[in-house]
């Protein structure tokens, strides 16, 4: 036992942030950001919180299933980006959804969608739930250097969600951690104890690019060849690889190296820009809502990011 | 030979004829980035079946490129 996904949703904030405009607020072109990234615009939240994405794209995931919000009996999200340690964002979204379960969040950065997975997998396999919400939600721009032209192109915010039942579509996963490396490093806030002497740096996002791009460009192909060998399956069993959208340059790198066409890999990074943790359920909603999924297709998930940690996983997509 | 692998590997990538580049070539003026030579230097640790670290090295022209992989050979042999 397992499960299956029984409806999937999405929000992002109305506000949206072209190249264009960045260009006026830093040193930097829709050009570059567009060969560099691969992003031409990026939603940016005004007055939401993680929290409120969160529940918005929990309600579209809701409808889509056809539960109600009281089927609801565990409520995970991943983030990096909520505004409140407490009460976490999966917490919140049980109060706006008025219903009484179980909620937790996890921090699994970029790759938190698929521990979701995993996590959920673990609650179906002892009986312990049979309806389970997840959410990836995100506001990166508020752990975004805003004057680091480097950074501040790549991300956006929003959120995705599911809404699993019992089933037993979760075929595969694998985790790989490098714990420690400060390739991709997001310091907390620092605090105000008296008591603690070590400097800390300011809390925003910082990456090293060049061994962010390496990193991931391996961990996509090491994750899709394992997922593949493992279960016995080439390449044209898969009807898509949805990978995180972290990078239009790393997808594409990753899929010369794979010896795939770039179509083999669901992209939408585009119009969102690298949302952490909401980009693969994002995506999947998109994909669901726009008919490209059909009851029996495989889908590879495959997601990489801070830790370091990657992470893929294997679903049957189950609903027409 | 690292040195006409690269070339020959760059050349194939941007479409330009091998014999137009040279150690002094600046990868900013064959429009280049960072993340192209990250490609290059990835295909090179599958052609000499090895992993480069990067470290902070500076990676702005062939000769840089060329004496990272060469180095990193030599730690090695």
């Amino acid at each position: 036992m397992s499960f299956r996904i029984l409806g999937t949703g999405m929000c992002v904030p109305s506000r949206v942030v072209t190249n264009d405009e960045l260009a006026r607020m830093l040193d930097t072109s829709d050009g570059w950001i567009r060969q560099r990234v691969g992003v031409r615009e990026r939603h940016v939240c005004t007055d939401e919180t993680a929290a409120d994405l969160g529940y918005r794209a929990a309600l579209d995931a809701l409808e889509d299933s056809g539960c109600r919000a009281g089927d609801i009996d565990l409520i995970i999200a991943a983030t990096v980006s909520g505004e409140d340690t407490a009460p976490s964002v999966s917490c919140s979204v049980q109060q706006m959804l008025g219903i009484s379960c179980s909620a937790f969040d996890i921090n699994a950065s970029c790759s938190g969608f698929v521990f979701l997975l995993e996590i959920a997998a673990g609650f179906f396999a002892r009986g312990t739930a049979k309806r389970v919400l997840i959410i990836g939600a995100e506001r990166l721009s508020r752990i975004t250097d805003w004057e680091d032209r480097g950074t501040c192109v790549i991300f956006g915010d929003g959120a995705g969600a599911a809404v699993l039942g019992e089933g037993s579509e979760y075929l595969c996963s694998k985790f790989t951690v490098e714990g420690g490396s400060d390739v991709i490093h997001i310091p907390q806030h620092t605090g105000k104890s008296p008591f603690f002497g070590r400097e800390t740096a300011s809390p925003y996002i910082k990456m090293r690019g060049r061994e962010t791009f390496k990193y991931a460009v391996e961990a996509i192909c090491s994750d899709v060849n394992y997922i593949l060998d493992s279960n016995g399956l080439n390449i044209d069993d898969i009807s898509y690889i949805v990978p995180h959208q972290a990078n239009a340059r790393i997808i594409d790198f990753a899929a010369e190296r794979l010896k795939l066409d770039k179509s083999r890999f669901y992209q939408n990074i585009e119009l969102y820009g690298n949302t952490s943790s909401a980009s693969i359920p994002i995506a999947l909603d998109e994909m669901n809502k726009n008919g490209l999924l059909h009851s029996g297709d495989l889908l590879l998930f495959t997601a990489f990011g801070g830790g370091l940690a990657h992470a893929a996983c294997l679903v049957r997509w189950t609903k027409n | 030979m690292v040195f006409e692998k690269i070339a020959a590997m760059l050349a194939d990538r941007i479409g330009c004829d091998v014999k137009e580049l040279s150690m002094e070539t600046k990868f900013e003026t064959l429009g280049i980035d960072s993340l192209d030579v990250m490609e290059l230097l990835m295909l090179m640790e599958e052609e000499f079946g090895t992993d480069i670290e990067i470290g902070d090295a500076k990676l702005a022209t062939m000769a840089d490129l060329v004496g990272l992989v060469e180095s990193r050979l030599g730690e090695q042999a």
